[in-house]
């Protein structure tokens, strides 16, 4: 199936910003599943202030989840947790000038895992962070409304 | 930049001779074929010789082929038309569960009116087992549809030995040979086929046009009611510039089937070789012995098809995936999960499918742009560096310690 990726998706998967690991990060995340075909890492690097310094992300998925990745990245990149926690899978989506409708998913994915991070985070540092609620470890399970059982398997 | 196709399993390019070929029969010699006068005449004969020659390639006589609008037309022709005709003697059919959609869908079709089918398994390699149908076949068994070769993985199946057990069964063998007819010998009496799907435009013909071929005395409903073309079973004018183009590349392919065929299986060899030297975490999918000429399929491990697909892309190289991203659902191939894939590792499948103008140096840049590719998708895989750090296994690793051949 030919994919209609716009402008601003095509250059956030071709060269995606924000790869990579970042050491004793403060918050680390994944979620999805490579059943699904997709899971997304998101690492970030918070200051004494809350303040989000940096941000890097790995992802095993098709063009559409790097290029989320990417944005979800480049998006809480000096905000503050609270401000990240603002940031939907709507803004990102926005900021890409909109993904195909069958791709919607990705962005839930970049959004959780952004959440998964600071749930680490806050975890770590024993904080309650407003309107957090801990990640669905799973997200590709729920947003697809379905499991991987056997008989799944026939088209 | 230079465009390198090779998805050619998708569909070919129509060569210049057949354009040639089928040019005057859209304005100047564009009469109906049901027409007395000459104009109608000259265009009946030309449909006339393309069924000869097509059927000459089959091995069969004029009267048993039958022109559709494709393959999957044909394949639905086929099955239900067969199945309508002949319900009365059973309601048991066989397919195996490898098909292409256009099989396995008409087959989900007849389950809806009350058909039975059996989907046989296949094996690591994607090949029907005679004896798997053995224990399928029933008194009511009425037809056995088995696939010449696969379209995504190339596996060709032991077609004669499989329709010799479904005659001694009393059933009637069809094939879907959209893959394989004009790019493998295919002699219908020598292998026992009872009916046979072929495509235009999987050999440089036009798309639009296929081929259902049927023996003589076998009972096939009626497709279209209306006119008395194709023997009055499939009633509308004939599309007669993509019949002669059908035939006309058919012919053309038949000429070169051999040094072709040997052409490109030397590359597909080629390419096969270079990826299991040289590109960790590969595993070929399909049968090596019993392949097709121009496909190579492989599962990459840690990465994921579409993401494969978009960066081949942006280096012009035109390739397909097994990917659920890349076909519009959720779930990987049904192929590759039939062959036993786990789904980690149908989702980073890749299909290149080798063509009559694919030469040593587009095979040579696709799998060098194809290491580069999985290089860069790996260094941004969580799943590719849990595995670096030995938190996750790599399934092809056991896939090789299970002893599965071709694996890197």
């Amino acid at each position: 199936m030919a994919m209609n990726y716009s402008e601003k998706v095509m250059d956030h998967f071709t060269n995606p910003r924000n790869v990579g690991e970042i050491e004793n990060a403060s918050g680390c995340g994944t979620v999805g599943n490579a059943v699904c075909g997709d899971i997304m890492r998101v690492y970030l690097d918070i200051d004494d202030d809350g303040v989000i310094q940096d941000a890097k992300f790995k992802t095993f998925g098709c063009g559409a989840a790097i290029a989320t990745s990417s944005m979800a990245t480049m998006l809480v990149k000096g905000k503050t947790v609270q401000q990240a926690l603002e940031i939907t899978n709507k803004a990102v989506m926005e900021a890409l000038d909109g993904l195909p409708p069958v791709k919607v998913h990705c962005s839930l994915l970049a959004e959780e895992a952004i959440h998964a991070a600071l749930w680490d985070y806050a975890e770590k540092n024993g904080i309650h962070i407003e309107g957090l609620e801990k990640p669905v470890s799973d997200i590709g399970e729920h947003d697809h409304g379905h499991d991987h059982d056997e008989d799944e398997d026939d088209e | 930049m230079k465009q390198i196709y090779l998805d050619h399993a998708s569909t070919t390019p129509v060569r210049p001779d057949v354009l040639d070929a089928m040019m005057p029969y859209f304005a100047e010699e564009f009469g109906n074929p049901s027409s007395i006068y000459p104009l109608g005449q000259t265009a009946s004969d030309a449909v006339a010789e393309a069924r000869a020659t097509l059927a000459s390639i089959l091995g069969a006589s004029a009267r048993e082929v039958f022109f559709t609008s494709g393959g999957t037309e044909a394949d639905n022709w086929a099955i239900k038309g067969f199945a309508h005709a002949n319900a009365k003697k059973g309601k048991h059919i066989i397919t195996s569960s490898i098909e292409h959609h256009a099989v396995l869908h008409t087959c989900e079709a007849l389950e809806r009116e009350g058909f039975e089918v059996t989907y046989l398994p296949v094996d690591e390699h994607g090949i029907v087992h005679p004896d798997t149908l053995k224990e399928a076949l029933r008194e009511d068994t009425i037809l056995v549809s088995i696939m010449f070769a696969n379209n995504e993985i190339g596996t060709i199946e032991p077609i004669a030995e499989l329709a010799a057990l479904t005659h001694e069964y009393g059933a009637v063998f069809h094939t879907d040979a959209v893959q394989a007819f004009a790019h493998e010998p295919i002699d219908v009496n020598e292998l026992g086929i009872d009916m046979l799907s072929a495509s235009a435009h999987k050999i440089y013909g036009p798309k639009g046009v296929g081929l259902l071929y049927v023996r003589k005395g076998i009972k096939v409903a009626n497709l279209l009611d209306g006119g008395q073309q194709e023997r009055g079973k499939r009633g509308t004018t004939e599309n007669v510039p993509g019949i002669v183009g059908f035939a006309k590349a058919a012919e053309l392919a038949w000429v070169e089937l051999e040094p072709e065929h040997d052409r490109q299986l030397a590359l597909r060899d080629h390419a096969i070789e270079r990826i299991l030297a040289e590109i960790p975490h590969a595993k070929l999918n399909g049968s090596w012995e019993s392949r097709l000429a121009n496909n190579v399929n492989f599962s990459f491990e840690f990465i994921e098809g579409e993401g494969m697909l978009l960066q081949l892309a942006a280096r012009g190289i035109c390739v397909s995936s097994g990917s659920a991203c890349t076909s519009g659902s959720l779930d990987p191939s049904h192929v590759l999960l039939a062959i036993g894939l786990p789904h980690e590792i149908a989702h980073g499948s890749l299909r290149l499918t080798i063509g009559r103008s694919t030469t040593k140096e587009d095979v040579d840049f696709a799998i060098d742009s194809l290491a580069t590719t999985l290089t860069n998708l790996r260094m941004m895989s969580p799943l590719y560096e849990d595995f670096k750090q030995g938190s996750v296994e790599s399934v092809i690793e056991q896939f090789a310690a299970d002893g599965f051949p071709y694996t890197n």
